[in-house]
């Protein structure tokens, strides 16, 4: 049978099962296939806390959604055009994301009474009409994995177990997907027991032949390599990007990385990412809590070292009176923040921008502190490399605020070589600096930034602590003239950063938008895509995308006076919008919404449409 | 006891060549403790003893958390780190986890490391970070003008408890003691003879060093430790630690109880061979631990000097080995090898 091949030039798609099913193991595979295919491609994994929720039940269900395309994209896609539903928990929890039209390919052998009278189903949608408007492609993958594996010495949960690989090769023949790296990294992954390589090797083929013999499936899709410009790509997440910008950061700026971190999701990956780095003289510090990450970290910084900790928002809580001591002994130090859904715990494993005023405020005292913020997966490298040239250069804590959207999510990153990295190395101290004496108070006059005289230096023996300093000789101080004038140094020297830093670059292809979209951080993506549409479809507006939110670009306020409207979508209730409306006195349109997710970017482009028609 | 320093210790920090004295450590700082305070004895016992080490002053790094006792750092012309309340612990570990040519001290009071630091205490403890803790212990809030501490007896009136407070004190002796800490001693502001030998072992040993050290503060809790102090009963009330010598004071000594643990009985109803001979290095602290629980109740007579020191690997070798296993293993990390590592593809 020569079945039909037809061109797409994008699909969305979404595998969803229980945590158990190895949907996102699944989906890396995919992605890794479709990397090495050429596609452009983003990625967002959603999946719950519970490591292993009770099986076939709502809470438990865990999704990937992967978009794919033979141009450049922007965000993993708004709704799937192919939902991959394991069982009917999957199907339950995924099917209102899914358009009129769609393909279900729907695990048949988990649509039993019990699964189905667990997530509330009275009768099977696989069997009456409920989804007689999408495209059901009933597979019986369960049954057909263990059929598949009759050959080896398994036991049936074993082999049903390879069920996620049989999907795996299913829908890499429905969409053209090259095997090769699927079957060298099961290989790899189960090198200790061949026999599970094998068998789940055998399971993913049988996916595959299945695709090509079947009657449920006559159609399978093409979609061709995007034109990307020319280098060598890989696929990269933004945890492991930072990680990796944190690791490029210690060979730049010739100083030992210090990571001192406590466990948290979603930050946890970074901590684990850099604990294998050891040859690059990278020291990796589990503390015994949050507090102690930092402190460390700290301390390390005190002696010379690249001190970083790694956290998300409940641990930067924990964390404020320490980064408030680096403030105030003007120490280089980087916390990253991989944001969650707050406030407490929150949604551990769910996205959002609700840190940015704790970043900004969130000590006692007046301690300002640059924030940076990533707008993609892999400017997490790029990023966390600002923030440590910020802190080297400036002898100050900086905020790193990514967020559980970019820290998990995944996108083609053009590989940068060690060469075209910046060099951000600085010097410390030697000699003294004021006649025989050392002042270690003294300033830059550029920079305002002080010595960073580390121990072992001769000659420059020195104290530094909480308590407010004398400004030179960092004596103890409790002068009322001297706090104002230290107060206002140390705040002058953040603001100072702005000649520093590049200006907001403003998008606007024909020059005569009326309206801007302004953003920060991860919404890039959407936002940059409903911006698309907008002017696919004739409509002109602008884009702007913060990537210092402190200090801000120097023309910021420039830029959001030039036009009539500015909008600014945030996952907050208009937390960056407070700030710039105090600063600038411009009446910001927010959008705003904390679902836990990122914004889609047909929910944005309708937004723009408004502000644009209310004019 | 060198036979114990089997880790770096003090080994990799490095010596001066000139001559040191005690003004070569007194930072140009006005001291600011009430007139009367221990701390003054304690400041001037460590920077007449410190110049013994032979170490370059420049490789000394006194952090302390938040208390009066933690102002020391100011005093001491060392580098030094005045941090915040309770986390001197964790900010020290940093430093000496990635210095290993520095002698780092911890200065702390029993607030400080035993109510809003006892967490980074005794992770300290566990780990074995190459750390000197003085844990200056008054039993009484200072600074902050007079409340309870974690280590005041319980009944205690103070400001915040005006009926006496509820809580059990903390033992720090055996509080360290049990999170298995490779060094515990104790000894008091005034005998500073004692205090020096006492610290001197703790800089030499191998890991973390917990000395508490009886501190009088004579506005808020005046008179804390007379007893040890009145030449009147001192001597009977004072157990003297000796590793190798028999556990015993004027009037006293311990020897192996009946029931299994030890007592303390009158030194002169027991025969020489009786009493228990003190073994500062056996591996099993638990011997250690009876020995800090023979000062309940407080005073009637106390052990003082070095309950334990045993050997054991110190965090920061360990972590300098496994970089330095890693290179050994793959050779020095390189970016460009690194960012291309994995599945990658070339376009164009």
């Amino acid at each position: 049978m020569t079945k039909q091949v037809q061109q797409l030039d994008r699909v969305i798609i979404r595998f969803a099962g229980d945590s158990g099913d190895g949907m996102q193991l699944t989906g890396d595979r995919f992605t890794a296939g479709t990397a090495e295919f050429g596609n452009d491609l983003s990625t967002l994994p959603n999946f719950p806390a519970e490591i292993r929720a009770p099986a076939g039940t709502l809470p438990g269900v865990s999704s990937f959604q992967l978009h794919f395309a033979d141009h450049d994209i922007l965000t993993p896609g708004d709704a799937p055009n192919v939902l991959v539903a394991m069982n009917p928990a999957a199907l339950k929890a995924n099917l209102g994301d899914l358009p009129r039209g769609a393909d279900i390919i729907a695990n048949t052998d988990e649509f039993t009474k019990r699964n189905l009278q667990k997530v509330g189903y009275d009768a099977n949608p696989l069997e009456d009409d409920s989804l007689a408007e999408w495209r059901v492609h009933p597979v019986p993958l369960t049954s057909l994995t263990v059929k598949a594996l009759e050959g080896f010495d398994l036991s049936k949960k074993d082999a049903e177990r390879s069920k996620n690989m049989f999907a795996l090769g299913l829908l890499s023949w429905l969409y053209h997907r090259p095997t090769e790296a699927t079957i060298s990294f099961l290989e790899t992954k189960f090198a200790k027991k061949p026999d599970i390589a094998k068998a789940n090797i055998a399971a993913f083929t049988a996916g595959w032949n299945y695709g090509e013999t079947t009657e449920s499936f006559s159609v399978s899709y093409e979609v061709k390599p995007a034109p990307l410009p020319a280098g060598v790509y890989r696929n990269i997440s933004g945890n492991q990007a930072l990680a990796y910008g944190l690791i490029a950061a210690s060979v730049q700026a010739k100083l030992p990385l210090f990571l001192g971190s406590y466990p948290i999701t979603p930050a946890s990956d970074i901590l684990h990412e850099l604990s294998k780095h050891k040859r690059f003289g990278i020291r990796t510090f589990q503390a015994e809590d949050e507090i102690a990450g930092v402190g460390a970290a700290l301390g390390a910084s005190f002696g010379g070292a690249l001190g970083v900790t790694t956290t998300s928002g409940p641990g930067v809580a924990l964390k404020a009176e320490t980064v408030g001591l680096a403030v105030t002994t003007e120490l280089p130090l980087i916390v990253v923040d991989v944001q969650r859904a707050g406030p407490s715990t929150g949604m551990p494993t769910k996205t959002e921008q609700t840190d940015l005023l704790m970043a900004m405020y969130g000590r006692n005292g007046e301690s300002p502190l640059p924030v940076v913020a990533p707008m993609s997966p892999s400017d997490c490298f790029d990023a966390a490399i600002e923030a440590a040239r910020l802190a080297v250069k400036y002898r100050t804590p900086v905020m790193l605020l990514s967020d559980g959207y970019l820290a998990n999510g995944s996108e083609p990153w053009k590989v940068p070589s060690a060469a075209e990295l910046p060099d951000i190395s600085t010097a410390f101290a030697t000699a003294p600096d004021e006649g025989e004496t050392f002042l270690p108070f003294k300033r830059d006059p550029e920079t305002l930034a002080r010595p960073w005289a580390i121990p072992g230096t001769a000659g420059l023996e020195h104290r530094i602590g909480g308590i407010e300093k004398a400004d030179g000789t960092g004596n103890i101080s409790y002068d009322p003239d001297n706090h104002d004038r230290m107060v206002r140094l140390r705040q002058a020297k953040i603001d100072g950063i702005a000649k520093d830093i590049p200006a907001l670059e403003i998008d606007d292809p024909d020059g005569d938008a009326r309206v801007l979209v302004l953003g920060w951080g991860s919404t890039y993506g959407p936002i940059a895509a409903a911006v698309r549409r907008i002017r696919k479809a004739g409509g002109k507006v602008a884009q702007a995308h913060l990537r210092h939110l402190n200090p801000l670009p120097a023309n910021t306020g420039e830029v959001l006076k030039s036009y009539d409207k500015v909008l600014l979508p945030e996952i907050n209730l208009g937390q960056l919008a407070l700030l710039l409306r105090a600063r600038f006195l411009v009446d910001i349109i927010s959008y705003n919404r904390v679902r836990g997710l990122p914004f889609k970017a047909e929910e944005l482009a309708g937004v723009i449409q408004d502000v644009i028609d209310s004019e | 006891m060198s036979e114990l320093l089997n880790g770096r210790g003090l080994s990799l920090v490095p010596k001066s060549d000139a001559k040191q004295g005690m003004k070569d450590y007194k930072s140009d700082q006005e001291v600011r403790w009430c007139p009367g305070c221990g701390d003054y004895a304690i400041l001037a016992a460590v920077q007449s003893f410190v110049p013994e080490l032979g170490l370059k002053r420049e490789n000394m790094v006194f952090v302390s958390g938040i208390g009066c006792s933690s102002r020391f750092p100011y005093y001491m012309n060392t580098y030094g780190f005045h941090s915040i309340h309770g986390r001197a612990p964790a900010i020290a570990t940093g430093l000496a986890a990635s210095r290993p040519d520095l002698s780092v001290w911890v200065i702390t009071g029993d607030g400080d490391s035993l109510s809003i630091g006892g967490n980074h205490l005794i992770h300290a403890l566990r780990r074995n970070v190459n750390l000197n803790i003085l844990l200056f212990n008054n039993r009484i809030y200072g600074l902050t003008k007079g409340q309870y501490s974690p280590t005041s007896e319980v009944g205690k009136i103070t400001k915040s408890t005006p009926m006496g407070s509820l809580d059990k004190p903390f033992n720090p002796i055996s509080l360290a003691i049990g999170a298995e800490a490779s060094f515990v001693a104790r000894t008091i502001d005034s005998d500073r003879k004692h205090l020096q030998s006492v610290l001197r072992e703790a800089a030499e040993h191998n890991g973390t060093s917990l000395v508490e050290i009886y501190q009088n503060c004579n506005i808020f809790n005046d008179g804390a430790f007379d007893q040890l102090k009145d030449p009147e009963q001192r001597d009977d009330i004072t157990l003297r630690l000796e590793h190798g010598r028999p556990i015993v004071s004027a009037s006293k000594a311990v020897r192996r109880a009946a029931d299994g643990g030890i007592e303390v009985v009158d030194r002169a109803s027991v025969a020489e061979e009786e009493i228990l001979v003190h073994d500062a290095h056996r591996a099993d602290p638990s011997l250690a631990f009876a020995l800090s629980r023979l000062d309940e109740p407080a005073f009637e007579h106390v052990p003082i000097g070095i309950f334990r020191s045993v050997g054991r690997p110190s965090y920061d070798e360990q972590m300098a080995a496994q970089l330095e296993e890693a290179v050994a293993q793959r050779g020095p990390g390189d970016l460009d090898n690194l960012l291309l590592a994995g599945d990658t593809w070339r376009i164009g």
